[in-house]
């Protein structure tokens, strides 16, 4: 129940709603699930598993039926190709079918081969049949890091091969195994997909920058920067944008549900975004370089400016964040900060 | 008459792994180890800011995340002469630590116990035999009869719905699976406890390194800045978090996981005389305490142990271009050398060229090349790496601490020392080293909080952060002993940009092809003379491979550029622009 709360708040329903999310998250026939792993690094099945509501075991033993996992199943070999196949046979045009990983056209596919045969010919096989297709990751929404320069392998994300299917795309290395959990129940839940933007990713989780969401953006907007790791402003956790912070370019839920159910995320452990559910952001570097569409801006009154910026550039229709600060403010919040002054009074007063 | 059985794919460990075995008799007489998928993570990372390469490369492995971070920013740090602050070594430490409980509690559990545990066989037991059984074991709270009771209820409701998702097609009933009801269904519900269990213990990571999997590390030090005096910074109630999730950590690592293993272990003694192998074992040592250029300063020692003699242990030396080199003759890339040559990984290449059978295929050609992994030898010599290997090296040297752990498993399942050359020793070590792992993380932290308490706030050391700061040349190498075992970066930086990357990894060393000399290593070498009962079931196949905790994207890092031929090869160097 504590689950259902929490997803009916976050994908924006009606209190009402909440005893129909519970009710159909016990009462659901499991859904078939086959999950396929090509060029990966499976940090996508253990996100999949840190995730905190549901639980991974809720998940397999209550509300999907996990039919085909190379990091999980039982069966080896020929059993776990059978078992994979009699799903795809008996649930036809039902199950779900998740892939962790980019294929490699390099080399007519040789560069990764399951069972002796390659992941382009697994991937078409197992499209057909499958009424929902989920691409866990960057691997398989982008390409991720083998489709990097100079992509070695001539690995592509799965929607370059499945073209004739719609396909989720939860970015992400990894996607926020809460995030993964919360499509996975939404289809489960609903019968339906979640809501998606026109890159096909859920709204629910990538509609906003995490620069909107991070608890250090009125440090930005006024001015506050940490210049150089572990230095005195890095250590009062002023804003990581000089030392290359990707939050003002990524949309991703890091700043709101945060990871490994709200412990932390990269921005709050004093490091900054690198970006990692945007395409392309392995070549989007140097990491620590900042972000060179927004060298220019100096002081908040174009910090506006830049976030609309880049919003737009991205296509995406957001508010932009409304910047409150001024430049007169930042000296006095600055100082303030520093000598302890800073209380509720002041901030009503500011 | 022998019998090729082939088991691909292997499942229930990380990446893509074939094993090709002749069976005669019921008795493998030889094995091929494959792997067939590849990315090109260090063909990727040349040309880029040495700094960044830590993110690329840890993204060689998800689940033994944090291993190739730490190895990489070892290497540059090593390559530019950078010592990181105690508080950074004690929080990769901390970190590394973490990393020792959830990797080998989640491999017992959830990668290795279906090969041992009959799920099915679980619903035949008495929750209350079940309740004794646990608490003759144990003190852990969970072990009511009621608990147990509860737990029956769900498996048998999940079997009985017909859907048996991730335990279909198991080995269930399989004449190998020895555990009575009871164990079988105390450890079903230890499988469910562990899986909810391991999300805690990473958080330790989250706390430091701000997610995982996959934690942000740093060159020259860490990015989570201390401030006791600040909500920004690493403060008490974070460092109180890690606290707690350590002190869980060590709980039920020693109140489950070890007296689990030790009871099922039981059961399995015969596996003390199965998979033994080559027995030459090297362990690269872990967990500094006095900088990660004193080795003597390591928890875990380092060093090599030869034909299963432990009065003599050998040092290593990973910059000596004669000790640490890779052969590429089984493997299917070229070598500008030729296909008898071996490289020092400083000097590595990596020009792939696929040779192998055209898919869809039936059977390896092993006759020809036949793997995307290459085959790595300490001067000359096979190695076995992981768990076993590291025990083995801290045993030989006489380490008190390691000796005490050892000696105590020994005397509990009253085996001698030889059992230890075995899959069950494989599998009893990584307890070992779980357990030894979880006391060493409560000194670390105590270590982190008294540095902090003396006045140490510093956490990295950026006085050569700027390039402008480095030689115009350096090469570094960063090992580490991982959970899996031996691990090593090697990299050189020319011009602020790295020229070349290799790594050398656990599984490289123990999923390797043959070498020119026709040497086994460990996967193949230890498969033989393991007995098969049923030819159809590849069970005690998947007993042995997964007691070395198979990690197989780690140890394929390759690249290729299509059509590409060795005449075309323009120099040594991996990473040309």
């Amino acid at each position: 129940m504590k689950f259902a709360t929490y997803m009916a708040a976050y994908m924006g329903l009606e209190t009402s709603v909440v005893g129909q999310v519970a009710k159909r998250l016990e009462n659901t026939p499991r859904v078939p699930v086959i999950w396929e792993h090509y060029q990966e690094c499976t940090c996508c099945s253990e996100s999949f598993i840190r995730s905190d509501h549901p639980i991974v075991a809720d998940i397999i033993l209550d509300k999907i039926s996990l039919d085909y996992t190379l990091t999980l199943m039982a069966a080896s070999g020929h059993q776990a190709e059978a078992a994979k196949h009699a799903t795809m046979e008996k649930y036809h045009g039902e199950y779900i079918l998740c892939v962790e990983g980019s294929v490699p056209l390099g080399a007519d596919g040789n560069y990764c081969c399951i069972a002796g045969r390659t992941a382009i010919d697994h991937l078409k096989e197992a499209a057909k049949g499958a009424a929902v297709i989920i691409a866990w990751g960057s691997c398989a929404s982008n390409g991720c890091v083998q489709a990097a320069y100079p992509n070695p392998t001539e690995a592509v994300p799965i929607h370059k091969i499945i073209k004739d299917k719609p396909i989720v795309r939860v970015p992400g290395c990894p996607p926020i195994g809460e995030v993964m959990a919360g499509v996975i129940v939404h289809y489960v839940t609903f019968g339906t997909l979640p809501e998606l933007d026109r890159l096909n990713r859920p709204k629910a989780f990538y509609a906003k920058r995490i620069h909107d969401s991070c608890y250090r953006r009125p440090y930005y907007d006024a001015g506050l920067f940490a210049e150089s790791f572990d230095d005195e402003n890095a250590k009062k956790g002023y804003c990581l944008y000089k030392v290359g912070c990707r939050g003002p370019m990524t949309y991703n839920s890091c700043g709101t549900i945060k990871w490994n159910n709200g412990v932390s995320f990269p921005i709050q452990s004093g490091h900054g975004c690198i970006g990692c559910s945007e395409d392309n952001f392995w070549d989007n570097g140097p990491f620590y370089e900042r972000v060179s569409s927004l060298n220019s801006f100096g002081i908040e009154a174009t910090a506006d400016k830049v976030g609309k910026g880049a919003a737009a550039a991205l296509g995406v229709g957001l508010t932009a964040h409304a910047v409150a600060a001024n430049v007169a403010k930042r000296k006095e919040l600055k100082s303030s900060i520093a000598e302890g002054t800073r209380n509720e009074k002041n901030v009503t007063e500011e | 008459m022998s019998q090729r059985i082939v088991v691909d794919p292997i499942t229930r460990i990380e990446g893509h792994l074939r094993i090709e075995v002749e069976v005669k008799d019921g008795i493998i007489t030889d094995a091929w180890s494959s792997s067939n998928m590849v990315r090109g993570i260090e063909k990727i990372v040349c040309g880029r800011d040495p700094r960044d390469v830590w993110a690329f490369v840890q993204r060689t492995c998800g689940v033994c995340t944090t291993v190739h971070a730490l190895a990489s920013v070892r290497a540059v740090e090593d390559a530019l002469d950078i010592v990181v602050p105690p508080n950074a070594e004690m929080v990769r430490n901390i970190m590394a630590s973490a990393l020792y409980m959830h990797d080998h509690v989640v491999h017992f559990y959830h990668l290795h116990a279906l090969d041992w545990v009959d799920v099915v066989n679980a619903l035949k037991a008495d929750p209350k035999a079940t309740s004794e059984l646990a608490q003759s074991i144990s003190s852990w709270p969970k072990s009511s009869p009621g608990y147990f009771s509860d737990i029956k209820k769900r498996i048998t409701k999940f079997v009985e719905s017909g859907q048996l998702g991730i335990f279909a097609n198991g080995y269930w009933g399989h004449p190998g699976m020895k555990l009575p009801p009871e164990a079988n269904l105390m450890a079903v519900a230890h499988y469910l406890e562990a899986l909810e269990w391991q999300k805690e213990i990473v958080k330790v990571h989250t706390i430091f390194g701000g997610k995982n999997p996959h934690p942000n590390y740093l060159v020259g030090g860490m990015a989570c800045a201390i401030n006791t005096e600040d909500p920004g910074g690493l403060n008490a109630e974070r460092l109180a978090y890690v606290g707690k999730l350590m002190k869980e950590g060590k709980e039920f690592v020693e109140k489950v996981y070890i007296p689990d293993l030790l009871a099922i272990a039981s059961f399995y003694k015969d596996w003390g005389a199965i998979g033994k192998g080559f027995g030459n074992y090297m362990s690269y040592g872990e967990f500094p305490t006095n900088g990660y250029r004193d080795i003597s300063s390591f928890k875990f020692p380092q060093g090599v142990i030869l034909d299963r003699d432990l009065s003599k242990v050998h040092d290593v030396n990973h910059r000596d271009n004669e000790e640490i080199r890779e052969f590429i003759n089984n493997s299917w890339y070229d070598y500008s050398g030729g296909d008898e040559e071996s490289l020092h990984p400083w000097e590595g290449e990596t020009e792939i060229n696929y040779t192998g059978p055209k898919p869809p295929y039936d059977y390896l050609d092993i006759d020809k090349k036949y793997s995307f992994i290459k085959t790595p030898r300490w001067k000359g010599k096979a190695m076995e790496v992981g768990p076993l290997a590291r025990v083995l090296v801290g045993y030989a040297r006489g380490n008190e601490e390691i000796k005490a752990a050892v000696d105590g498993v020994l005397s509990h399942l009253n085996v001698p020392v030889e059992a230890l050359f075995s899959t069950l020793g494989r599998t009893a070590a990584r307890g070992i080293c779980a357990k030894l792992a979880a006391g060493w993380g409560a000194e670390f932290y105590d270590q982190l909080l008294l540095n902090i308490k003396n006045g140490d706030s510093r956490m990295a050391n950026t006085e050569r952060w700027e390039p402008e700061t480095w030689p115009a040349e350096a090469k570094g190498v960063g090992f580490m002993e991982a959970p899996r075992g031996a691990l090593g970066h090697w990299i050189k930086i020319k011009d602020g940009k790295t020229e070349n990357y290799q790594q050398v990894v656990p599984s490289t060393w123990n999923a390797s092809p043959r070498d020119p000399k026709g040497q086994r290593s460990a996967y193949e070498s230890t498969l033989i003379g393991t007995p098969v009962a049923n030819e159809e079931l590849p069970l005690e196949i998947l007993r042995t491979i997964h007691s070395f905790d198979p990690c197989i994207a780690c140890s394929v890092h390759l690249y290729d550029e299509k059509g590409k031929h060795i005449s075309q090869v323009r120099n040594l160097s991996a990473c040309e622009f």
